[in-house]
Order: structure tokens, then sequence, then C-alpha cells
């Protein structure tokens, strides 16, 4: 493959005290990429993705994203400005406004004055569909709403890669849609993207490879097509077993 | 007016009527009775102290406040050796005191200061205002930590993945977020610095302590006059918890917005 490697881990190691929780991690992503990260809980998704923005640091091995390493000085500020994440929990501001939620970035840490902070994030909150929701507080909408709302956050910062971490985990089924739906788009916008998530028909549907993670280690990679025709591993093959029963 | 607060009343009422009413002598509410020249001074003196203590206590508070949100912050990091200091400042001054760390604050610091090259001079009223806000900071940066931690993580996390510094983070995101915790027992801290600020007597400060004192080594009536100065501390302490109630509910009903 010619294209561009935007993220690059390599025998990645992690131990909270005594517990393993990632064992000699390879991972590389071309640019454009979207990889769909899933195993059983506990295995080490979060973590993993976790590592490329730097919410947690890891005890050795190396991950260069864009080309910046995480461990040079500055290098995790680096990272994080061009890396956006969306969480379960959506995370949002409580205490700000929806448009306020979005500018707060771009106007702090971009120096963006209002007037365009506020025009970038009308732009982004009429791509996940819910503009007219700007001035209400972030109680005030479903969940489904509310992740949209992160994701147009995190695409205000115009990053070049975004992570996703079980964003619809948290979601009443009726909601889930509308936020595949934006992810979708997303993809098919060309955003490189490592989404940790058991929604198999986005996977099958988005994903370029497919990653599967068991006990703090990559078991397999693969095509969504190949992996879910016949999966390699047996712990691969009984995890899918269970998650599509549902 | 709340329960307590009628109680009081009615114990006050009841001592002023049985010493007025005594004939034995054993009261001598004369010295603070508003109806003779004598009495109206003793009280303007006595009343006098109300603007110093509250001087005192308000600068101390705002003070212990700024301290104890600079001491509160680097006993939250991740790293243990900036942790530290932070952690041993809170445990060595909620240990030490008011008393001795006020006399070695207006006896002991000037001379430290001194032999480091800062001839400084501290009186009586700067004196009780670093003690006291320095004592009281120990408890303030507790209750930052308290109000800051009960933010959830994913509100810094958050903010750090849309660019924002870990300061910008605390201005925009953690405290204004906290500061519904933090404000009301903040305030009720408050009142133990009214109370305290009366040891700043024993170092000469003119408050309200420190004239009743200097009242009654010339009138000879302690009773009276101490049964008047804790009427005023009551007072004082009385309106600023009006004033914590009202703080608590606007908070409250913030939060259930
Ligand atoms: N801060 C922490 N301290 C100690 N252990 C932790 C911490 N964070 C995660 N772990 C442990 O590390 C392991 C991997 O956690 P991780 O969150 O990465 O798993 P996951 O694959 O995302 O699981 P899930 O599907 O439940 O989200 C788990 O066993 C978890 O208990
Ligand atoms: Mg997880």
């Amino acid at each position: 493959m010619s294209a561009e490697r935007v993220i690059e881990i390599s025998s990645l190691n992690k131990s909270f005290g005594d517990f393993r929780v990632l064992t000699n991690v390879d991972l590389s992503v071309s640019l454009g990429e979207r990889i769909v990260i899933c195993g059983p809980s506990g295995s080490g998704k979060s973590t993993l993705i976790r590592c490329v923005n730097g919410l947690e640091q890891f005890d050795s091995g190396h991950i260069l994203v864009d080309g910046i390493s995480l461990e040079e000085p500055g290098g995790v500020d680096r990272v994080r400005s061009e890396v956006g994440m969306v969480f379960q929990q959506f995370n949002l501001f409580p205490h700000l406004s929806v448009l306020d939620n979005l500018t707060l970035g771009p106007m702090k840490a971009r120096g963006l004055s209002r007037t365009d902070a506020e025009a970038l994030a009308m732009e982004y909150l009429e791509r996940v569909r819910i503009p007219e929701q700007a001035r209400k507080r972030p109680r005030e909408l479903s969940g489904g709403q509310q992740q949209r709302v992160a994701i147009a956050r995190s695409l205000c910062m115009k990053p070049k890669i975004m992570l996703f971490d079980e964003p619809t985990s948290a979601l009443d089924p009726e909601m889930i849609s509308e936020v595949l739906d934006v992810m979708v788009e997303l993809a098919q916008e060309g955003m490189t993207m490592l989404v940790v998530t058991h929604e198999m028909g986005f996977a099958r549907k988005v994903a370029d490879r497919m990653v599967f993670m068991d006990g703090g280690e990559i078991v397999e990679t693969g095509t969504p097509s190949a992996v879910f025709e016949a999966p390699k591993s047996e712990r691969f093959r009984a995890f899918l077993d269970k998650i599509l029963q549902h | 007016m709340t329960r307590t607060t009628k109680l009081w009343l009615a114990l006050f009422g009841v001592l002023f009527v049985a010493g007025c009413s005594g004939t034995s002598g054993a009261w001598g509410w004369y010295v603070i009775d508003p109806s003779t020249a004598q009495g109206q001074s003793n009280i303007r003196f006595l009343v006098g102290g109300f603007w110093a203590t509250i001087l005192l206590s308000l600068i101390a508070a705002a003070l212990s406040m700024m301290i104890g949100l600079l001491v509160a912050l680097p006993g939250m990091s991740s790293n243990r050796w900036v942790r530290l200091p932070s952690r041993i400042y809170i445990e060595f001054i909620r240990s030490i005191p008011l008393l001795p760390m006020l006399f070695w604050v207006f006896y002991g610091l000037p001379v430290v200061m001194r032999s480091l090259g800062f001839p400084i001079t501290i009186d009586a009223f700067w004196g009780a205002i670093i003690t006291l806000a320095i004592s009281d900071s120990a408890f303030t940066a507790e209750i930052y930590r308290a109000g800051i931690q009960s933010i959830p993580k994913g509100q810094t996390e958050a903010a750090r993945t849309v660019g924002l510094t870990y300061s910008q983070t605390m201005r925009y995101v953690i405290l204004p977020q906290a500061i519904r915790r933090i404000l009301p027992p903040l305030a009720n801290q408050f009142i133990y610095i009214v109370k305290m600020s009366a040891f700043a007597s024993v170092i000469g400060m003119q408050e309200l302590t420190r004239r009743a004192n200097e009242l009654v080594v010339t009138e000879y009536r302690p009773l009276e006059i101490y049964s008047l100065l804790i009427l005023e501390y009551l007072v004082l302490v009385l309106i600023i918890s009006f004033f914590v109630r009202w703080l608590e509910r606007k908070m409250g009903s913030d939060e259930s917005r």
C-alpha cells in the first residue's frame, strides 16, 4: 500500500499495576482508512484507542500519529489537535449551551473569533442535523442528539483522525441509527476512523478492516467480508456467534 | 425565623429579664443600659468592633480562597511528586492550633523575614489576617478538591481532546461546574473564620472581643459585657448563615434546572 500511514502503533505494552492490559500491540492505519475494533469486555479496546491521543500512558512501545511521536515534548498536544474523540458517555459540557460546547475548542485552542466559531459550529450542527438545538443545554436533548452534538464538537476542531469508543452503547435502541448514520456519512467523506463498536451492521458497511482483540492482544484482523465469512480464530468465531445472536 | 434563632432570642430574653428584675445585685445591666449616657457610650465602644471583625474576616477569607485553590490544584495531579507538597501543606497547617500559629506569625515571622533580608513589620491586623488565611486555607483546599473531584473525569478528557490546555480546562469546564458544590461549604467556612477572628484580640487587634475585654477591665462587669459580646457574634453568624442557606438554595435549584 502506498497510502500515507497516519497512525503507527508498534509493540505497545501497558499494565495497570500488575494487570497486563495491552500486550505487544501492533497496528498501522492509513489515511482515510476505517477500522472497527471489537472484542469482549475488558479486552483493552478502550485502553488502546485512548493511548492514541494520550489519554492513557503506555509502558513501552511507540505510537506515531501523523509522524508525531507521543513521547516527544509537546507531542501529546500536537497529536490531540489532529485527533478527535467521541465517548460512550458523550461527555458534553452540561453548563454550556450546545453552541458553546462546539465553540469552546475553536475559540480557546484555535483562537477563532466568536463569530467565526459560531459559524463553524452551525455548519457542523447542520451536518449532524440538529441546528435547531443550538441554544439548548445538553440535558434537554435526547441521547442520540447529545451524541451527535459530541461528534459535531469534535469535527469543529477539523481533526484528521476520529476515535470512537462505543459511541452507541449508552443509547436507547431507537436512537442508535441516527448516530450511526452520521458516522457512515463521515466515513464516506473520507475521514480516518478508529471505531470501537459491536454494531456489526455498521462494521460491514464502512469498515476497511476489522480488528478483534481479546486479553489485551490483537487476535485477528481482516476485511469485514472475510472475517464474517470465516473467522480464522476460534475465539473470534465464538465472539461473533455470541453478539450476532442478538 | 428559624427555630434555632427563636430559641436563642428566647434565652437571651429570659436572661435579660432575670437580670433587670433581680434585686440581689448579681446583675448589673447598667453598664450597657442604652437609656444612660455611660451605657450608650459603652455600647458604642463594644459595637465599634464590628467593622474590624468583619474586615478582618473578609480579607482573610478572600486570601484563604486564593491560597486554597493554589494548594488544591497540584494536590490533584497524577504525579505524586507534584501532589506531595500540597498534601504536606494541608496536613501540617491543619494540625497547628490557631493561637500558637498566631503567636508565631506575629512575633516570629518578622524575625524570619528580617533574617532573609526583608525587613517587614507585621501589625496586629495583618498578623491576624495572615494567620487566619493560612490556617483556613488547608480547609478551603480540601473543599476545592472535593468539589473538583466530584466532576466526572470524562469532562477533563473531553476538554483536553478539543484542544484546551490544563488551565483552560479548569477555567472554562471544571470550575464553573464545581463552583456550585464549592461555594456553600466555602461560605460555611466563613462562619468559622468570623469566630476564630476573636483570637486576634490577644495580639491587640481592636475587634469585638478585644473591646469587650478592655471594657471588662474598666467596668468589672464581665457577665453583662460578655453576654453582649456573644450576642454580637450571634447576630453576625446568623446573618451569614442566612446567606449560606440562600446560596445553597440558589445553587441547588440551578442544578435541577
Ligand atoms: N484506570 C484503570 N485502572 C485499573 N484497571 C483498569 C483501568 N482502566 C481499565 N482497566 C482494566 O483494564 C482492562 C481493559 O480495559 P478496557 O476499558 O480497555 O477494556 P474494553 O475492551 O474497552 O472493555 P469494555 O468493552 O468493557 O469497554 C479491564 O480489565 C479493566 O478493568
Ligand atoms: Mg471500553
